[in-house]
C-alpha cells in the first residue's frame, strides 16, 4: 500500500482534488436546486407542486449512472460538447438535488404550521415568511440529514470514473491497471475516501445527538 | 466533540489493522494446479472480451459471445481436455482481466492481450496467436491522418483502461491528452459523441468497429508491432505448456487458419495473412 | 424516428428484458439478505454489548463511508485471494448485501432509538424478557417508523445494481450498453428505455410501499 502511495502519489492527489472539487460544485448547485424544488412543493400552487413532484420523482428513480451517461454520451452527440468531469458533475448535481429537495421539504414541514400562518397574518408575503421565518428554522432541523446527503454525494462522485472524469476512483482504476496490484490500490482509494467522508459523517452524528 | 474525535480515532485504528491483516493471506486459488483440475472437470474457464467485434462480441440475438478468440478457445479446449471438453466464458475488460487471472478466478485469458514486457512480469504468456499493430480510428472527414497529427496540446485521444495502447500514445504523441474509458463500446460511443479526435487500439479491433459503422476510418498504418498471447498465471507452467502444445496442433492441422479466415478473411483493408503468426 | 423503430426490435427488447431479469434477481436476493443481516447488525450496535457493538459499529461506519464501486471491486478481486472462486453475479450480490446491510443497520438503529425508552422499561417490568420486548414491543413500532427510509434504501439498491456493469455483470445497463455499443444509432432509444424501465421498477416499489403503509395505518385507526 505504501508502495502505491510512493509511486503514484501525484496521481492519487490529483484524483483526490478532483473528487473534492466535483463534490463541492455539485453540493453548491444541488443545495440551490433542491431548496427551490422543496419550496415549490410546499407552495399553495397546484401546478408548481406537480412540476416539482415530477422533477423529484424522475431523478430519484433513475440510476445516477444512467443520468450521467446521458450527459456524457447523448448531449454531446446532439447539443454541446461537454467533458466527462462536467457531465459527471451535472449528473451528480441533478441526482442529489432530488434527495436534497426531499430532505429540505421534510424540514419545512417539521416547522410548526402556526408559524407560517402567524407570519402571513402579520402582513408578510409568502416569500418573506418563507425566507425569514420558516427556512432558517427548517435548516436547523435538516443539517444532520443534509450532511448525510453530502456524504452520499461524495461517495456517488465515484460515478466520474465511468466517464473518464479523472476523480479518485478513475485514478484508482488506472493505477490498478498500471501497477497490477488491484487490492492494495483500491485500499489506498478507500482510505482516501474515508479521510473525507468519515469525519464528516461523525460530525453529523455529533450534531444530531446535540440537537435531540 | 471529544467523544466524536475518539470514535474517529478508533475507527481509523481498526481500519489500519484491517489493512495490515489483509497483507497476510491464505492459500489462494491461484496456487492450485489448474490444468489437473480442469482435466478432471473437463472444463476450462476462459476470460474473454464481449465488446470487441471479430474477437469476442456479445450477440444480442442469442445472448452468446462470438468471435475469433471464442472459436479459438473452444478449439483449444477440445484439444486440451478431450472432445467433450467445455469452454466456459467469463467476460472481462482490459481492466479486470489481470486481477482475475492473478487471483485464480479464470484459468486463462484470451482477450486481445498484447504481450508487453511489463505484463510479462505479472503473467505468463503462451506463444502468440495473432499479430496486430496499433492504429487510429477517426471520423472519415477528420484531418488526422497519423499519430503525429495528434501531437499537439488540446488533442484528445480515447483508449481503454488497462490497454498498452494508451501508454504508447504517451510515447508517440506526448502532448495529447488520453481519456481512458472502461471498455471498447464506451470508447467508441465517446468518439461518436466527440469526446476525442481519435480512438486508438490494435488495428484488428478497429476494423471490427469500422465494419459496422460507416463514416469512420482506420488511419495512420500500424505504428507499433504487437502480438497477442494467451495469458495464464505465472504459477501455472503446466497449463501454459498444454496451451502451447494445443495451439501448435491447431496450426498444423489447418484449423487455426480456418478460424482466422472465417473472421478476418473478408475484412476490407485488413491483411489477414499478416495476422497469422 | 426510424432509429427508434429499429432500436426497439424484438431482438433488442428481449436482450434488454434478459438484463432486466438479472437486475431484478440481484435486487431481490440482495434486499432479502441485507434486510436480515442489517436488522441483526443494527440491534447489536444498539444493544451496546461490550466490544462486539463497538467493532460492529466501526465496521458499519467504514463500509458506509466508501463508494459501493469500491466494495464491488473488493468482492470481485478479493474473494479469490481467500480461496473462493467467484463470478460477476455472486460478487455483485455479495457486494450489494454487504453495503446495503450496513445502510439498513443504521436505519434500524435510528428506528429503535426513536421508540421511547419508557416502553422497553415498562415491558420488562411486566415480566417480558429483553428478546420478547424487542420482538413484540419495540421492533413492530420501529419498523413502522422506518418504512420510508427503508423503502428509499431499497430503491437505491435497485439503482445501484447498475454500478456492477463495471465488472461486466450482464444486467440492464450493461445490456443496453452492448446494444448501443454495436450500433450507435441506438444510443438515445436505449437510454430512453433504460430510464423508463428503472423508473417503472423504482416508482412501483414506492407506490406499493405507500399502499401498504396506508392500509396498515387504516387498520390501526379502526
Amino acid at each position: 500500500m505504501i508502495e502505491i502511495f510512493q509511486n503514484y502519489g501525484s496521481d492519487l492527489l490529483y484524483g483526490f482534488g478532483q473528487t473534492i472539487l466535483c463534490s463541492v460544485i455539485a453540493l453548491f448547485f444541488a443545495l440551490i436546486l433542491g431548496s427551490i424544488f422543496a419550496i415549490l412543493e410546499v407552495m399553495p400552487n397546484k401546478l408548481l407542486q406537480k412540476i416539482s413532484k415530477i422533477y423529484i420523482e424522475i431523478f430519484r428513480n433513475i440510476p445516477l449512472l444512467v443520468i450521467t451517461m446521458i450527459f456524457y454520451v447523448v448531449v454531446p452527440m446532439y447539443f454541446v460538447k461537454i467533458s466527462g468531469f462536467v457531465a459527471g458533475t451535472i449528473g451528480l448535481t441533478l441526482y442529489s438535488s432530488a434527495f436534497i429537495a426531499e430532505t429540505v421539504r421534510a424540514g419545512i414541514l417539521s416547522v410548526d404550521k402556526g408559524q407560517m400562518e402567524g407570519a402571513l397574518s402579520n402582513g408578510l408575503t409568502f416569500k418573506q415568511s418563507m425566507r425569514y421565518i420558516v427556512l432558517p428554522q427548517a435548516f436547523k432541523y435538516v443539517i444532520p440529514p443534509l450532511g448525510n446527503q453530502f456524504v452520499n454525494l461524495i461517495k456517488n462522485s465515484s460515478i466520474l470514473a465511468f466517464v473518464a472524469g479523472f476523480d479518485l476512483m478513475y485514478e484508482g482504476n488506472v493505477i490498478a491497471a498500471d501497477s497490477l496490484k488491484s487490492i492494495s490500490t483500491y485500499m489506498c482509494i478507500g482510505v482516501l475516501y474515508l479521510i473525507i467522508t468519515l469525519p464528516l459523517s461523525y460530525y453529523m452524528q455529533h450534531l444530531e445527538r446535540k440537537l435531540s | 466533540m471529544k467523544k466524536t474525535i475518539f470514535r474517529l480515532g478508533t475507527a481509523l485504528a481498526i481500519l489500519f489493522a484491517l489493512v495490515t491483516l489483509s497483507g497476510c493471506k491464505d492459500e489462494s486459488l491461484a496456487d492450485k494446479n489448474i490444468l489437473k483440475n480442469d482435466q478432471t472437470t473437463k472444463t476450462i474457464t476462459w476470460g474473454v472480451k464481449a465488446d470487441t467485434r471479430l474477437f469476442g462480441l456479445m450477440d444480442v440475438k442469442d445472448n452468446q459471445i462470438k468471435g475469433f478468440e471464442i472459436d479459438l478457445a473452444k478449439a483449444l479446449t477440445k484439444k486440451m481436455v478431450g472432445n467433450k471438453g467445455q469452454a466456459k466464458f467469463i467476460q472481462v475488460t482490459s481492466q479486470t482481466r489481470i486481477p482475475l487471472l492473478a487471483n485464480g478466478n479464470i484459468d486463462a485469458v484470451i482477450a486481445t492481450m498484447t504481450m508487453t514486457p511489463q505484463r510479462k512480469r505479472q503473467v505468463a504468456f503462451t506463444n502468440p496467436y495473432f499479430s496486430a499493430g496499433q492504429s487510429l480510428l477517426v471520423k472519415s472527414d477528420s484531418k488526422i491522418k497519423n499519430i503525429q497529427d495528434l501531437n499537439y496540446s488540446g488533442a484528445v485521444v480515447l483508449g481503454v483502461v488497462g490497454t498498452n495502447s494508451v501508454q504508447n500514445v504517451k510515447k508517440y504523441a506526448s502532448k495529447a491528452k488520453v481519456l481512458q474509458l472502461s471498455d471498447y463500446s464506451q470508447a467508441f460511443t465517446a468518439l461518436k459523441s466527440g469526446q476525442g479526435q481519435a480512438l486508438t487500439t490494435d488495428n484488428g479491433i478497429l476494423y471490427g468497429m469500422v465494419s459496422q459503422n460507416p463514416g469512420y476510418s482506420v488511419v495512420g498504418g500500424n505504428f507499433t508491432n504487437d502480438a497477442y498471447g494467451i495469458a495464464v498465471s505465472k504459477q501455472q507452467q503446466p497449463m501454459k505448456r498444454a496451451i502451447n502444445q494445443a495451439l501448435k496442433e491447431l496450426k498444423q492441422s489447418g484449423e487455426y487458419n480456418r478460424i482466422l479466415h472465417k473472421w478476418f478473411g473478408s475484412i476490407p483493408g485488413f491483411n489477414y495473412k499478416e495476422a497469422e503468426k | 424516428m426510424h432509429n427508434f423503430l429499429a432500436a426497439y426490435s424484438w431482438i433488442n427488447i428481449r436482450f434488454l428484458l434478459i438484463g432486466l431479469g438479472v437486475t431484478i434477481f440481484v435486487s431481490i436476493i440482495s434486499i432479502f439478505f441485507s434486510s436480515i443481516i442489517g436488522t441483526v447488525l443494527g440491534i447489536i450496535r444498539y444493544r451496546k454489548i461490550k466490544f462486539v457493538s463497538l467493532i460492529v459499529g466501526f465496521i458499519i461506519d467504514i463500509i458506509r463511508n466508501v463508494p459501493l464501486i469500491l466494495v464491488i471491486f473488493f468482492t470481485y478481486f478479493g474473494l479469490p485471494e481467500i480461496g473462493i472462486k467467484t463470478n460477476p453475479l455472486w460478487a455483485s450480490i455479495l457486494a450489494l448485501i454487504i453495503f446495503e446491510s450496513m445502510m439498513i443497520a443504521e436505519i434500524m438503529r435510528a428506528g429503535i432509538l426513536s421508540i421511547p425508552k419508557g416502553q422497553t422499561e415498562g415491558a420488562i417490568a411486566n415480566g417480558l424478557t429483553y428478546g420478547q420486548t424487542l420482538r413484540h414491543v419495540v421492533l413492530p413500532q420501529a419498523i413502522k417508523n422506518m418504512v420510508p427510509a427503508l423503502v428509499s434504501q431499497f430503491i437505491s439498491l435497485v439503482k445501484d445494481t447498475s454500478l456492477a456493469t463495471i465488472i461486466v455483470l450482464p444486467e440492464l445497463t450493461n445490456h443496453a450498453q452492448i446494444i448501443y455499443g454495436q450500433n450507435t444509432n441506438y444510443t438515445i432509444p436505449m437510454f430512453l428505455a433504460l430510464a423508463v424501465m428503472y423508473f417503472i421498477i423504482c416508482y412501483s416499489i414506492s407506490k406499493v410501499a405507500n399502499y401498504y403503509e396506508q392500509r396498515v395505518e387504516k387498520r390501526l385507526a379502526k
